[in-house]
C-alpha cells in the first residue's frame, strides 16, 4: 500500500458520485479538507462541476468515520486490531466454506469501488473461494442495460461517447432526470441546443427538471417504453426509414422482432392507446426520430429499473440498428450510468453473471480466466444476483456476506425483509467508511476501515469508456487501507497467498490490464492491453483514455459503426421485446403506482453528500410528490405528511404537489435512511420482482396507497452535534451551516420539549412558552453564539427555518438578534429604538439619541418633542446624561476636525 | 373674588393638581398649598437615584418657585396642618393663623411603617421616605456604615440600591419568599433578585426581623431563625400606611384611606382628597400614576365639568435598582388564564403575559420593557388578541408591522 503524504500541491482525481465522471483538482487546506475545483482538461467536463460535486470539499472531514477494525463482542462492536480482524474473517470464512460450501458465501459490492479494489474482490470469490455470488449495487442500477447490450451486441459495449451529445441533432432521453442525474452531461446537451439547435425530447411518467425549456414532453405510463419503442420501430419500417443495408450486413433478427413490435403497437393510435399519449405527441416523435440521422436515445434508471427493463433496453437498440444509428459521430443509443465506477465493475465481471473481462460462464472462458488466474476453484456457472442473494441469506442458504461500500439495508427493494435477512447470517462483514448507517447497524459482526474517496487511489470508468485516475490527496486516517489491501490480507489468510500478493493498486491494474488482453484478438470487446505493461510511474501520470486501448493498435472511441458485433457471427441482434406489462396490479386499496429516484442535490444513502450543508439545503426532508388530482381525491395537501403504504411497508413523508407528477403515480426520493430520517426509508415500500435476464428490480411501479396523517407540531432543531431526539417523532437531519438540523412533526405533549432540552442546553439559556397557543422555543448559547435552540410550534407556526438557521451560522449573535432569535421571525425592517429610558411613555435610548443629535439640548426640549421625562419624570437623569455624552462626542469630533485641518 | 381651594401636602399629587387647576379653571380659585417638609415639591419617585448619587438633590425639585407665583398660588411649605374645623371652613396650623377655605383638598400621602419589634426606635434605625432621610442615609453611606435594608418592595431595594452604590455594605431582609410580591410572580422576582445581587446587595428573602439588638445603638438585627446581621443602621421600608390623622379627626369617613368617591370627594362635601392617601373604591393606591389621573378629575370637577374617576389599573412601570420592570394587570394568571413567557437570564430579560377569554389580562416584565406600554393598553382595551398572539412577545413593531403604502 501506498503511503502518501499530502502536500498542499493540487491534485487531479475524478469525481465519485455518477457515471459522468467528471475531473477533480483537489488542493487539500493542510486541516483536512480540500479546495474543489473542476479539471478543465478533463475530457467529460473540461472544468465544469455539479452542485455535489462542487461540494466535495464538504464532506471529506472525518466526523462518524470508522478509523479502526471492530468485532462484535457480545453484542456490542469492539475495537480490535486489525491482524485479529483479518484472523477473524478468515477463520469464519473458511469453516463456512468447508462445512457449507463456497456458495455459502457471498460479496456485495459497490459501484464506488476502484476497478482494483473491484478485480481482486472477483478474484478471490470466482477464482480461489469458488462461488460467483458476487454482486454489486450496480445490479439496481443498470444491469438490464448491460443485459440489454449483451443480448444485442453480444458484449456489454456502451458503443457511442460523449461527443455524440454535442453532435447530435436530438437527443432523446427515456426514463432519464440527467437534469439532476449527471447534471454535466446535460448541461452539454443544453449547449448543444444552444448552439447548435439540438432538439430535445423526454419521455419520462414524471416532468422532471430535465423536461423544462425542451422540445418534446412524452409523459408515458409507467412501463410502457416497449410500446412506445416498438410503435416507434414498426413506423420507421412502414415510413421507408430503415438503413436497409446496415440491417442487412450486420444485424439478425429482424423480421421476428419487427413483427413482435407490430403486435405490441402496429401504429401510431395503437401506440398512443398502449402510452397514454396523444395521437399527435406520438406522431410528432416518431417523424422527428425518423427525419433524424444524428439522434442519440440516452436511457438511465427509467428504463432498466423494471422487470422487463432489458427488453426496454433492447426495444430502443432495435430502433437504432434498424436505422444504422450505431456507433456514429451523434448517432447511438446511450446508457447513462448511475454510479461513479459501475462501468470498471462491469469490466472485471464483479456481477453474479459475468466472471471475469467481459468473459461469461462458458466452459472454454471458465478455462481461460483458471489459467491465467491460475485458480484453484474457479466458479464455473453463474451467482446469485443482488436480490436472489439476499433472498438466499433469508432463506439460511447463504451463511457468511460480505458488504463492501455500500447500503443495502437502505437501498434494496423490500428493505425491511433485507435488514432482517442479514441479522440471520453466520459472518456478516462490512468494509465501510463510516461507523453507523443501517447497515451496519443490523448485526454486522466485523466492521473493516477503509479509506474514501480523497484518500483511496486506482481507476474508474465512466459512462463512455474512459478510465481515469481517482487519486489521493489525503492522508489514511486512523488504521483506514485500500479494499484490495483488506481482501488480499484475508486472501493470505486462506491460504491463496501467491495469488494475491499485491503491492500497489497499479500492480493490479497490470493484472486487469492483462487479462483483458488474454487470448483475445478482437474477440472481446473489452481490450486495455496497451497498458498490461504501464510502469509505476507511467501508472500515476496516467491521463483519462477510453477503451478499447488494443496492444499495437490505435484506440477506437465507437464501436458498431460498421457492424463488428461480439456475437459468434458478428452480427448485431434485433430483439423481439415481450408484450409491455407491469409486473403487480393496482388494486382498490393500492390504487397508484409509487416511483422512485433521486433529486439533485444528494447522493445515494447521504453519507457523503448528507455532510454537505450546501446539499443539505436544496431539498431537506423526505417527500412524495403527488398530483393535485390525487391529491384531492385522496385528502392530502401540499406540506402536509402522508402515510405511503405498499403491501411491504410504509412512509410517512412531507406531501409536495404538483403537476409535475403524472396522476396515478407518487414519487419518493431513494436518499434517505434510518440513519437521516424516522420514516423515510423508501427501500421498505419497494417490492422485489425483477427482470429475468438482468435481474434488476422494478424499482418504480409497486402498487401505493396515500393517505393523510396528521401531526399536530411542526419544528426544528439545531445543534451543534448530533443529538438524539425524543421517541415517536416524525424526524429529518439535515446537515446546516455549523452544525446539524432536524425537521420533525410530533403529536405529544409540548411539555416532553423543556425536559428533553434540560440535560442538552448549558448554562446560558434562553425559552419562550406558549402552551396554550401550542408554542415552545428556546436556545442555549456558548458566548456570542446559539449552540442548540429548538422550535415547536403548530403546524406552519414554528419558526422560519431559515431566519433561524442563519443566525445559528452566525459565530455572533448580537444583542438585539437574541431580544428577537425567539420569534423565529426575520427582523429586517423592524426598526430598534434601543432600551427604554423613558417608561411612562415607552421612549428608547435610540429615539433619544437621535432626538439630541437634531437639536434639543434639555431634558424639557427632549420632553416637548418626544414626552420622555415628562410623567414620573425618573428617566431625566438619563435624559441628562445622554444629551452630555453626545455634547462630548459632538466635542471630540469638533476637536478632530480641528486638529486635522 | 376667587374661592380660598386649600391643598394640604407638598408633594407630586398637589403640583399635579395645580398644573391641572391652572389648565381648567384658571381664575375660579385662589389657591394655597401647605406642607410639612420644607422645600418646594419634589419628585419624590427620583429620591433613590439622589441616594445613589445620579442626581443632585436640587435636581429633582419638580416646579420652580416662579412656577408656582405665575399660577397665583401661595406656598406655604414647613408648615404643619394640624386641624379641620369642617363647621368653620377653618384649616389650623401649627404655630400659625387658621386659614379658611371653600375647598379643601387633603394629599398628605403616606407615612413610612415601622415594624412594631423591639429596638425600632434605637439609634440608628430609619426610614426612607423623604429627602431629610435621603440627607441621613448619605452620611451614613459615606461612612461605609453596615446598613440593614428591612422590606424588599419597590422601597427597600431602592433605599438598598442607592446605599449601595453611595458605598455602603447593605443586606435587604424581606418576609416574603419573593422581592416585590405585590408586582412580581415567582420567575420574575427570581431574575430581579439576581440582577440587583449582582450589583453588590446581599439578599435574604423569608427573613423575619424579630428584633434590633444594641445598646443606645443599633448594633445588630436578629432574624426569626435566631441568625444575627451585624449593623450600624437600619431602615425600615417594609411598607406605608395613608397619613389619615387630619382626615380621621375631622370626623371623615376614613377606612385604611380617605374614602372618596368618583369626584375624589370625601365624605364632607367640600373636603376632597387624592394620591396615597386617598381610598377609592376600596383601594388606596401607593403609585403616582393613579394620584395622576385622580387629580385630572378632581380639576375638572372643581371646575364645574363633568368627570368620574374609574379607577386605575394599576402599572408598575419603572426601574428598580437600575432594572426596568413592569407590571399590570393579573400578572400571576390563575385558573383560566394562559400564560406566555420569555426568559433569557443572560440578557437579564423575563417577560410574562397572561391571557384570559382571548384578551390580555396581565403582564409582567424584567429587563427588557420596551413594550410595556403597548401591553398596557392591551390590557386596558381588552379587546382580543388572537391575531397577535404569536409574536405579542416580541413587541409591537413584529407584531404590527407598519403597512407598507
Amino acid at each position: 500500500m501506498t503511503a502518501i503524504d499530502p502536500t498542499l500541491r493540487t491534485t487531479k482525481t475524478t469525481c465519485p458520485y455518477c457515471g459522468v465522471g467528471c475531473g477533480v483538482l483537489a488542493t487539500p487546506d493542510g486541516s483536512g479538507g480540500a479546495a474543489i475545483a473542476g479539471d478543465p482538461e478533463h475530457p467529460a467536463n473540461f472544468g465544469r462541476l455539479c452542485s455535489k460535486g462542487s461540494a466535495l470539499g464538504e464532506t471529506v472531514g472525518l466526523e462518524g468515520r470508522l478509523l479502526h477494525p471492530m468485532i462484535r463482542c457480545k453484542g456490542t462492536l469492539e475495537r480490535v486490531a486489525w491482524s485479529d480482524a483479518l484472523d477473524h474473517v478468515a477463520h469464519r470464512m473458511q469453516h463456512i466454506v468447508a462445512r457449507d460450501g463456497a456458495d455459502a458465501v457471498a460479496f456485495y459490492l459497490s459501484g464506488q469501488l476502484l476497478t482494483e479494489d473491484y478485480y481482486v474482490a472477483n478474484k478471490l470469490m470466482k477464482g480461489f473461494i469458488g462461488t460467483a455470488n458476487v454482486d454489486t449495487n450496480s445490479r439496481l442500477c443498470m444491469a438490464s442495460s448491460v443485459a440489454g447490450h449483451r443480448r444485442a451486441f453480444g458484449a456489454d459495449t456502451v458503443p457511442g461517447c460523449y461527443e455524440d451529445l454535442d453532435q447530435a441533432d436530438l437527443l432523446v432521453l427515456v426514463g432519464s432526470n440527467a437534469a439532476w442525474c449527471h447534471p454535466i452531461l446535460f448541461q452539454r446537451m443544453r449547449r448543444n441546443k444552444e448552439e447548435r439547435g439540438a432538439r430535445i425530447i423526454v419521455i419520462d411518467p414524471r416532468r422532471t427538471d430535465t423536461a423544462s425549456d425542451i422540445d418534446l414532453f412524452l409523459g408515458v405510463k409507467p412501463g410502457t417504453d416497449t410500446a412506445l419503442f416498438s410503435g416507434l420501430f414498426v413506423h420507421l419500417a412502414d415510413s421507408g426509414a430503415l438503413d436497409k443495408d446496415y440491417i442487412e450486413k450486420n444485424t439478425s433478427g429482424f423480421d421476428a422482432a419487427l413483427a413482435r413490435a407490430r403486435s405490441i403497437a402496429g401504429s401510431v393510435t395503437a401506440t398512443a392507446l398502449a402510452t397514454g399519449l396523444s395521437e399527435q405527441d406520438v406522431a410528432t416523435f416518431f417523424q422527428m426520430f425518423r427525419d433524424t440521422a444524428r439522434t442519440v436515445t440516452l436511457y438511465s434508471q427509467g428504463v432498466n429499473q423494471s422487470a422487463q427493463g432489458t427488453d426496454k433496453v433492447n426495444a430502443i437498440l432495435n430502433c437504432h440498428l434498424a436505422t444504422g444509428r450505431m456507433g456514429k459521430l451523434g448517432a447511438s443509443p446511450f446508457s447513462l450510468t448511475g454510479q461513479p465506477n459501475a462501468m470498471g465493475g462491469r469490466e472485471v465481471g464483479g456481477l453474479a453473471n459475468q466472471l471475469a473481462a467481459h468473459m461469461m460462464f462458458s466452459p472454454p472462458e471458465v478455462d481461460r480466466v483458471r489459467r491465467f488466474w491460475k485458480a484453484p476453484r474457479i466458479a464455473t456457472h453463474e451467482g446469485l444476483k443482488a436480490v436472489q442473494m439476499f433472498e438466499a441469506i433469508n432463506r439460511g442458504e447463504i451463511k457468511a456476506l460480505w458488504v463492501m461500500g455500500t447500503n443495502p439495508a437502505v437501498s434494496l427493494p423490500d428493505a425491511d425483509v433485507v435488514r432482517e435477512a442479514m441479522k440471520k447470517l453466520e459472518l456478516f462483514v462490512v468494509s465501510e467508511n463510516v461507523l453507523s448507517n443501517d447497515t451496519v447497524d443490523a448485526g454486522v459482526h466485523v466492521l473493516l476501515p477503509a479509506l474514501a474517496w480523497g484518500e483511496k487511489s486506482g481507476t474508474v470508468t465512466n459512462s463512455e469508456r474512459r478510465i481515469s485516475r481517482q487519486r489521493s490527496f489525503l492522508p489514511a486516517p486512523g488504521e483506514a487501507r485500500p479494499d484490495w489491501w483488506i481482501m488480499g490480507e484475508v486472501a493470505k489468510r486462506l491460504g491463496f497467498g501467491d495469488g494475491f500478493n499485491y503491492k500497489s493498486a497499479a500492480e493490479i491494474f497490470r493484472e486487469h490490464a492483462a487479462l483483458s488482453a488474454f487470448e483475445n484478438d478482437g474477440n472481446r470487446d473489452f481490450d486495455i492491453g496497451a497498458l498490461q505493461d504501464v510502469s509505476d510511474d507511467a501508472y500515476d501520470a496516467l491521463v483519462p483514455l477510453q477503451w478499447p486501448a488494443r496492444e499495437g493498435q490505435a484506440p477506437g472511441d465507437r464501436f458498431f459503426a460498421k457492424g463488428g458485433f461480439f456475437t459468434p457471427d458478428g452480427k448485431g441482434r434485433f430483439i423481439a421485446p415481450e408484450v409491455p406489462a407491469l409486473k403487480s396490479e393496482t388494486t382498490a386499496s393500492r390504487p397508484l403506482r409509487l416511483n422512485t429516484g433521486r433529486i439533485r442535490d444528494q447522493w445515494h444513502t447521504m453519507t457523503r453528500t448528507g455532510l454537505s450543508q450546501r446539499l443539505g439545503a436544496h431539498l431537506p426532508e423526505p417527500f412524495v410528490e403527488i398530483h393535485p388530482d390525487d391529491a384531492s381525491k385522496y385528502g392530502v395537501t401540499d406540506d402536509s405528511f402522508a402515510r405511503v403504504t405498499t403491501d411491504y411497508g410504509q412512509c410517512i413523508l412531507k406531501v409536495v404537489v404538483s403537476d409535475r407528477a403524472q396522476r396515478g403515480t407518487l414519487f419518493v426520493p431513494i436518499h434517505w435512511s434510518e440513519m437521516n430520517t424516522s420514516h423515510g426509508r423508501v427501500g421498505a415500500l419497494v417490492q422485489s420482482f425483477n427482470d429475468p435476464f438482468s435481474g434488476q428490480p422494478e424499482s418504480k411501479a409497486t402498487p401505493v396507497s396515500i393517505a393523510p396523517y396528521e401531526y399536530v407540531f411542526r419544528g426544528f432543531v439545531l445543534s451543534r452535534k448530533q443529538l438524539a431526539l425524543p421517541a415517536h417523532l416524525w424526524w429529518s437531519r439535515v446537515t446546516v451551516s455549523g452544525g446539524f438540523g432536524y425537521l420533525f412533526a410530533d403529536n405529544a405533549d409540548l411539555s416532553r420539549w423543556p425536559a428533553w432540552l434540560d440535560p442538552i442546553a448549558g448554562e446560558d439559556f434562553a425559552e419562550y412558552r406558549d402552551f396554550g397557543g401550542g408554542v415552545y422555543r428556546a436556545a442555549s448559547f456558548v458566548g456570542d453564539r446559539i449552540d442548540t435552540c429548538l422550535f415547536v410550534g403548530p403546524a406552519h407556526d414554528a419558526g422560519d427555518w431559515e431566519v433561524v438557521k442563519s443566525m445559528f451560522a452566525a459565530d455572533v449573535v448580537s444583542d438585539e438578534q437574541r431580544r428577537l432569535l425567539l420569534s423565529g421571525k426575520s427582523t429586517e425592517g423592524v426598526a430598534s429604538t434601543g432600551p427604554v429610558v423613558c417608561a411612562c411613555f415607552g421612549v428608547g435610548r435610540a429615539t433619544i439619541c437621535d432626538t439630541i443629535a437634531a437639536g434639543a439640548k434639555t431634558a424639557a426640549e427632549i420632553g416637548a418633542k418626544l414626552k420622555a421625562g415628562t410623567n414620573c419624570g425618573s428617566c431625566i437623569p438619563e435624559l441628562k446624561r445622554l444629551i452630555a455624552q453626545t455634547d462630548v462626542a459632538a466635542a471630540k469630533e469638533a476637536n478632530f476636525a480641528g486638529a486635522a485641518s | 373674588m376667587s374661592e380660598p381651594l386649600v391643598i394640604v401636602g407638598n408633594g407630586m399629587a398637589a403640583a399635579r393638581l395645580v398644573d391641572e387647576l391652572a389648565k381648567t379653571a384658571l381664575g375660579r380659585y385662589a389657591v394655597a398649598v401647605i406642607g410639612d417638609e420644607p422645600r418646594l415639591a419634589y419628585n419624590r419617585v427620583l429620591l433613590s437615584s439622589v441616594l445613589a448619587g445620579e442626581t443632585g438633590s436640587h435636581e429633582i425639585e419638580l416646579r420652580p418657585q416662579d412656577w408656582w407665583r405665575d399660577r397665583g398660588v401661595t406656598v406655604r411649605y414647613g408648615y404643619r396642618a394640624t386641624e379641620i374645623d369642617v363647621g368653620r371652613r377653618e384649616l389650623k396650623i401649627a404655630g400659625e393663623e387658621s386659614m379658611e377655605y371653600s375647598k379643601l383638598v387633603l394629599a398628605t400621602g403616606s407615612n413610612a411603617l415601622r415594624l412594631n419589634v423591639p429596638g425600632n426606635d434605637l439609634a440608628g434605625v430609619h426610614t426612607f421616605r423623604d429627602t431629610r432621610d435621603v440627607d441621613l442615609l448619605l452620611t451614613l453611606a459615606a461612612a461605609k456604615k453596615r446598613v440593614v435594608v428591612v422590606g424588599g418592595g419597590l422601597l427597600g431595594l431602592e433605599a438598598a440600591y442607592g446605599l449601595a452604590k453611595a458605598g455602603a455594605p447593605v443586606t435587604l431582609v424581606h418576609l416574603m419568599d419573593r422581592l416585590m410580591e405585590r408586582q412580581l410572580d415567582g420567575p420574575a422576582a427570581e431574575l430581579l433578585k439576581t440582577l440587583v445581587e449582582r450589583k453588590g446587595i446581599n439578599i435574604l428573602l423569608n427573613a423575619s426581623t424579630t428584633r434590633i439588638l444594641g445598646d443606645g445603638h443599633v448594633e445588630a438585627v436578629e432574624l426569626a431563625d435566631g441568625s444575627r446581621l451585624e449593623a450600624d443602621a437600619v431602615i425600615f421600608a417594609a411598607g406605608i400606611r395613608p397619613n389619615v390623622t387630619l382626615a380621621q379627626e375631622a370626623g371623615l369617613a376614613v377606612n385604611r384611606g380617605i374614602v372618596v368617591n368618583d369626584v375624589m370627594q370625601t365624605s364632607s362635601p367640600d373636603i376632597f382628597a387624592l394620591g396615597e392617601c386617598a381610598e377609592h373604591r376600596g383601594i388606596c393606591y401607593g403609585l403616582v400614576e393613579p394620584a395622576y389621573e385622580q387629580g385630572r378629575v378632581l380639576a375638572r370637577h372643581l371646575a364645574g365639568r363633568p368627570a368620574a374617576y374609574q379607577g386605575s389599573v394599576v402599572a408598575t412601570n419603572l426601574k428598580v435598582s437600575g432594572v426596568s420592570v413592569f407590571s399590570a394587570g393579573d400578572f400571576i394568571g390563575g385558573d383560566g388564564s394562559e400564560s406566555l413567557v420569555l426568559s433569557d437570564i443572560r440578557r437579564g430579560t423575563y417577560k410574562k403575559l397572561v391571557i384570559a377569554d382571548g384578551r390580555l389580562t396581565g403582564a409582567v416584565l424584567i429587563g427588557d420593557t420596551v413594550d410595556a406600554l403597548w401591553y398596557l393598553e392591551l390590557i386596558r382595551a381588552g379587546e382580543k388578541i388572537a391575531a397577535i398572539r404569536t409574536d405579542m412577545m416580541f413587541g409591537r413593531s413584529l407584531a404590527l408591522p407598519p403597512k407598507a403604502a
